[in-house]
């Protein structure tokens, strides 16, 4: 692959895991994974950070070791008097970068370093550069936004470091409702933690029985996972710096390893993909975001001209 | 008493809401600078014009919703449509890309700025950020919060609030979805739809009838039910067992109930969504919730029994409002 090398970060786990496995997880990153940043912490539901509160000085201090660049991971959705403070104490506490998913975790770390994660509304170079006048050292790009919007974007924008979210289900919404507890006929308030029991997300099956969304608490995700390989070149040569790996449960070690042999051009994209289908076999994968298409389909053509 | 911000896809809609008793009316040029960006619907520079003086002889305030994302390289479109609205002489412009706030802001300092529900300001540090942007005069709430939420976060915040009373319900917290466009390639943020029309076919496969949405069944509906349009929030999928309205029912948004507990949360404007309604709808349901805001509570209910007729029979809920929506 041509270029400047981009970077691989891997983004926060969206879903509700044991605390022992969150944490063995990130340690197996921290030791094997050749990431260069990595984004901890729960950005979908405030109710889960419990599981994983006893864990978060381990694994930061295991990925620091590791020499891994380490970010804080802010709520997506922050509505309740206590949301709003554990908000403020992760922004202002933090000494590590806050990875913003909401604009009150934006306006808190405005003037420091920090990064902008995905949930956050950057769909063009004005904001880019608005946001980078603010601290913003990385900006992750909205998954819907097509190669045709991305192009002109990193043009306009030089000096902004950009990522793209090349592999993982796609976060599509987010509601104040849970739409995973309701399915068990219950509500978000005593919602026992059933998003815990599918901890890579629960099909949503249209009634002629097409695989469609993915539950995960509050949080929809896509059901295929989107997969950029046969981009990525396009993509880095327009100016990408990072691809962003997003956790599902299989290998991530070795996603992070398929993605770093194809940056380095050790592997070209058709191995990379029969790669990684082997390791997420049970899933489809989607490309359709980049191309400007239903973000379901699989686009099996070079991106056109940007 | 709180303001009633009226939704006008049509000048003829725009003048019955004048009619019908609005104290704003809300509109959008068209094209995809708004996110009503449908056939047929929204204005041009001049209709716009026209309506803006029509509402001012009448006392009523326009509201031009430019709350679409730009896209790098066509960023004219945003600042032509802010420029002619100024121009025009919007009362205030309803805004969701930080940049284009930014840009107005510095463009033109003293045109009131109001925030879109599309910007998903939810909490007082997201809305004092944008604020602090571009001067922000007043938000509208994304429809995410209860009325508890509203109360203790109105006394935090420097500007003004609005919310939704009534009409379509987002189930999803505004501007923050991709659903439509994971189905279809079109989305609220870039393009201004949600499940557009022209991504929607019915099939009838012999059992029942299919709504589609790009490649998705959206629901099937048996002989004896009335086939809906294919919103797909409110579809109807298979989660293990058996089918279920997974996100929501096919209901409306009605909170007309809650409104003396949403004026003493301090909010200062009520919004009626729908500004894809034709303007028999419009004049029905501005002056019923007129007449009602201004009636003593023990009258609301038979005032509001009129919006029976607009709501087809169609179930209403009052949303995130109450807790136990969630």
């Amino acid at each position: 692959m041509s270029g400047r090398r981009p970077s691989i970060v891997l983004g926060p786990v969206y879903y509700l895991w044991n605390g022992d496995e969150w944490r063995d997880f990130h340690f197996r990153i921290a030791d094997e994974a050749p990431v260069d940043a990595v984004t901890i912490g729960e950005a979908v539901c405030s109710k889960r950070l419990h599981f994983i509160e006893p864990h978060l000085d381990a694994v930061v201090d295991r990925l620091v070791r590791a020499g891994k660049e380490v970010r804080l991971a802010s709520l997506a959705a922050v509505t309740l008097e206590r949301e709003s403070r554990l908000t403020r104490r992760l922004a202002e506490g933090a000494t590590l970068p806050v990875e913003a998913n909401d604009l009150s975790a934006l306006g808190l770390v405005s003037g420091r370093p920090h990064v902008i994660g995905p949930l956050v509304n950057c769909y063009n170079a004005a904001t880019a550069r608005l946001l980078a006048a603010r601290g913003a050292i990385a900006i992750c790009l909205p998954p819907e936004l097509p190669f045709a919007a991305i192009a002109p974007l990193l043009r306009e924008a030089p000096e902004v470091r950009f990522e793209l979210f090349a592999f993982g289900r796609v976060p599509l919404a987010i509601s104040a409702r849970c739409a995973h507890a309701r399915s068990r006929g219950l509500v978000k308030d005593n919602c026992r933690f059933v998003c815990g029991e599918d901890p890579d997300g629960l099909l949503v099956e249209t009634l002629d029985d097409q695989a469609f969304l993915a539950l995960n608490g509050v949080q929809t995700l896509s059901w295929t996972c989107h997969v950029l390989v046969e981009e990525l070149a396009a993509a880095i040569g327009a100016g990408i710096a990072a691809v962003r790996l997003s956790p599902q449960r299989c290998d991530m070690v070795a996603v992070a390893r398929a993605y770093d042999d194809l940056l380095a051009g050790r592997a070209d994209p058709a191995e990379t993909l029969a790669r990684l289908r082997a390791l997420y076999p049970e899933v489809p994968f989607a490309n359709g975001f980049l191309h400007g298409e239903p973000g379901a389909r699989w686009i099996d053509r070079p991106l056109p001209a940007a | 008493m709180m303001e009633l911000v009226c939704p006008a896809g049509t000048p003829a809609a725009y003048r019955e809401a004048v009619r019908a008793g609005a104290d704003a009316v809300y509109c959008g040029f068209r094209g995809e600078t708004n996110a009503r960006n449908f056939p047929g619907l929204n204005f041009s520079p001049d209709e716009l014009g026209e309506a803006i003086a029509f509402g001012h002889a009448h006392g009523v305030k326009t509201f031009v919703a430019i709350n679409t994302y730009m896209r790098t390289g066509a960023e004219a479109l945003w600042h032509d449509a802010i420029d002619d609205a100024v121009r025009l002489g919007a009362d205030a412009l309803i805004l969701a890309d930080f940049a284009l706030m930014a840009w107005a802001a510095q463009h033109h300092p003293q045109q009131r700025l109001h925030v879109s529900v599309q910007a998903s300001a939810s909490n007082p540090d997201a809305i004092r950020f944008l604020v602090d942007l571009c001067g922000a005069r007043r938000v509208v709430l994304p429809r995410i919060l209860t009325i508890q939420d509203i109360a203790a976060l109105a006394p935090q915040v420097p500007c003004e609030l609005e919310v939704f009373a009534f009409g379509g319900l987002c189930v999803m917290a505004e501007g923050r979805c991709s659903l439509s466009s994971y189905a279809t390639g079109r989305s609220p943020n870039m393009d201004g739809v949600c499940s557009p029309a022209s991504h929607v076919r019915y099939r009838d496969d012999g059992e029942a009838l299919v709504s589609e949405l790009g490649d998705f069944t959206i629901n099937r509906f048996g002989r004896d039910e009335p086939a809906g349009y294919p919103t797909l929030c409110k579809g109807r999928f298979r989660l293990g067992g058996d089918p279920a309205y997974a996100f929501e029912d096919p209901v409306s948004l009605d909170a007309v109930d809650h409104v003396d507990e949403l004026a003493a949360a301090g909010i200062v404007a009520l919004k009626i969504e729908g500004r894809q309604r034709g303007r028999a709808y419009v004049a029905t349901v501005v002056s019923t919730l007129k007449a009602a805001l201004a009636a003593p509570r023990e009258e609301r209910a038979a005032i509001l029994a009129r919006l029976q007729s607009v709501s087809e029979g169609q179930k209403t809920t009052s949303g995130a409002y109450r807790k136990a929506w969630r």
